[in-house]
């Protein structure tokens, strides 16, 4: 169960870019332990976001707090407790598994790193993977070896970009129930953007759906369901991609 | 803790997993060299016989040229395909959301820069020696200086180089091996300064390196070593240092006020 300590905060972030305005004055807190989905269209500015909640890109206006630190101001003390994967990074190519989590684990100052990386071959069952070549894994193994990436420094916030995409449903589903697993038993708070409706209603305690860069709807799935009249999130999610859906009951 | 050489060390670790799981990297690393030294060190054999004792031995000037100008290409090359490596692998976001500073990335490509030129002179130092009798060793006291001045440069043009591909992305990615080129007509590295039409000799002494080739070649001819030319490299480096630093900077900023930086790192 979440608790109310906000490990995330973001406050009024504007994005603009040249005459595009990406993000118009996002507001949203992720709490301690809890799972935030991040939806929307594409383009809706869930990209943006991310990035600006990494330290990627500068916002125009408003803040980032993470641990209650601005997060330009102690980027690197931040940086120690967070991680990311994404479906759009990978590993450099041409390494060895287990070199890729050496060279990350001493980055993040692992203790004991060699027992680290077994211990989280083990949990997320690609042991077998330590001595392969990154570049010749198929997709489901790649985003297990990049999961191991961004577990190694045991993050307290671990930012997700549709860590499922590409994946077949079997894989799809071992991921979304380990990250469930991870998640109970550890405590770890995670912000997680998706596609995949599924992954939404079955990983996140709460999710935000974006629409032109700002939150059309906030809930649980099933309370921004309920609030739309919709069966079902993906019902919701295309109902706004054609139109049909106007900004609503906004919370 | 404003510098980590403990991050830095984690940083030049996945470079040195690089190189030793793909020997053919060395061969990279080694082979041009060798083709340039094996051409200039021909051409100089060809002269000095058609000179038949008119030319002085001073013409060896064109191998000693060709080997510090690498040392100088080779010190670019390991930040600029450094950062073009994490950007190819698409680990570049990964480096950069990690608690990794940006002068302790620059100072890992620089000590890749390190390395690279290191195999490059050993290798290029022996083939001289045996082929062509050519000992750099003759630069004396001046040699470590003469090198020092030419890794520094070389790291800022790599710099320079790295800022301008992150501010244009993949279409200015042959700037990581043309940059060195553009300024070295200028650079004196195989005839003097004297030789460039007047209006040219300002901006070739405004480059570290000229004087360092200049003095290369005073110390070959035999004469004391010119400690005044090297002092005025130190100078010149510390000025392009700092404007460097600034042009990094500043690139650095504008791709990540323009969300290019993300562009760049999953293009």
């Amino acid at each position: 169960m979440p608790s109310a300590t906000p490990i995330l905060e973001a406050d009024r972030l504007v994005k603009v870019f040249g005459d595009s305005t990406a993000l118009e004055g996002l507001s949203f807190t992720v709490a301690e332990g809890e799972t935030l989905g991040l939806l929307g269209v594409n383009g809706a500015g869930k990209t943006t976001a991310m990035n600006l909640l990494l330290g990627l890109t500068t916002p125009t206006s408003g803040t980032v707090r993470i641990f209650g630190m601005d997060l330009w101001k102690h980027r690197i003390k931040i940086l120690r407790q967070v991680n990311f994967s994404s479906a759009y990074t990978s590993l450099p190519s041409n390494l060895l598994v287990w070199q890729n989590l050496a060279v990350f684990a001493r980055l993040y100052r692992v203790p004991h790193p060699k027992q680290r990386i077994d211990e989280l071959l083990e949990v997320l069952d690609i042991t077998q993977l330590r001595n392969s070549v990154t570049g010749r894994l198929s997709a489901g193994e790649s985003t297990r070896v990049n999961l191991a990436k961004a577990l190694l420094n045991k993050p307290r916030l671990l930012l997700l970009d549709e860590p499922t995409a590409s994946l077949d449903p079997d894989i799809a589903d071992r991921v979304r129930k380990l990250l469930r697993r991870l998640q109970t038993e550890t405590g770890l708070s995670v912000l997680y953007t998706s596609h995949n409706m599924r992954d939404i209603e079955e990983v996140c305690d709460r999710m935000i759906f974006l629409h032109g860069g700002k939150v059309l709807a906030e809930g649980t799935p099933d309370e921004v369901k309920t609030r739309f009249n919709q069966a079902s999130l993906e019902d919701f999610f295309i109902g706004v991609a054609r139109g049909e859906i106007e900004a609503i009951g906004i919370q | 803790m404003p510098f980590s050489f403990h991050t830095v060390s984690a940083l030049v670790l996945r470079y040195l997993f690089l190189y030793t799981r793909h020997p053919v990297r060395f061969v990279e690393l080694i082979f041009w060299p060798l083709v340039d030294l094996l051409v200039w060190g021909f051409l100089t054999i060809y002269l000095q016989k058609q000179a038949a004792g008119g030319f002085p031995t001073t013409i060896t000037f064109l191998i000693g040229g060709m080997i510090l100008w690498d040392v100088l290409f080779r010190s670019q090359q390991g930040v600029a395909i450094s950062f073009l490596e994490d950007v190819w692998t698409r680990n570049l976001l990964n480096v950069f959301v990690a608690p990794v500073r940006t002068v302790e990335y620059v100072a890992a490509t620089c000590m890749v820069g390190i390395l690279r030129v290191g195999v490059t002179l050993v290798v290029l130092s022996v083939v001289a020696a045996a082929a062509y009798g050519f000992n750099l060793a003759h630069l004396g006291l001046a040699l470590l200086p003469f090198l020092a001045n030419l890794l520094l440069f070389g790291w800022f043009l790599g710099m320079v180089s790295t800022a301008l591909i992150l501010r244009w992305g993949q279409a200015a990615e042959s700037l990581a091996w043309a940059v060195p080129f553009f300024i070295q007509p200028l650079a004196a590295v195989f005839y003097p300064v004297s030789v460039l039409p007047g209006w040219l000799q300002p901006i070739a002494n405004s480059l570290p390196c000229t004087p360092i080739f200049e003095g290369m070649r005073t110390v070959l001819s035999g004469r004391p070593i010119p400690w005044g030319i090297i002092q005025n490299a130190f100078l010149l480096n510390l000025v392009w240092g700092a404007l460097a630093a600034w042009f990094f900077a500043a690139n650095l900023r504008h791709v990540r006020k323009t969300g290019l930086l993300v562009k760049v790192a999953t293009q």
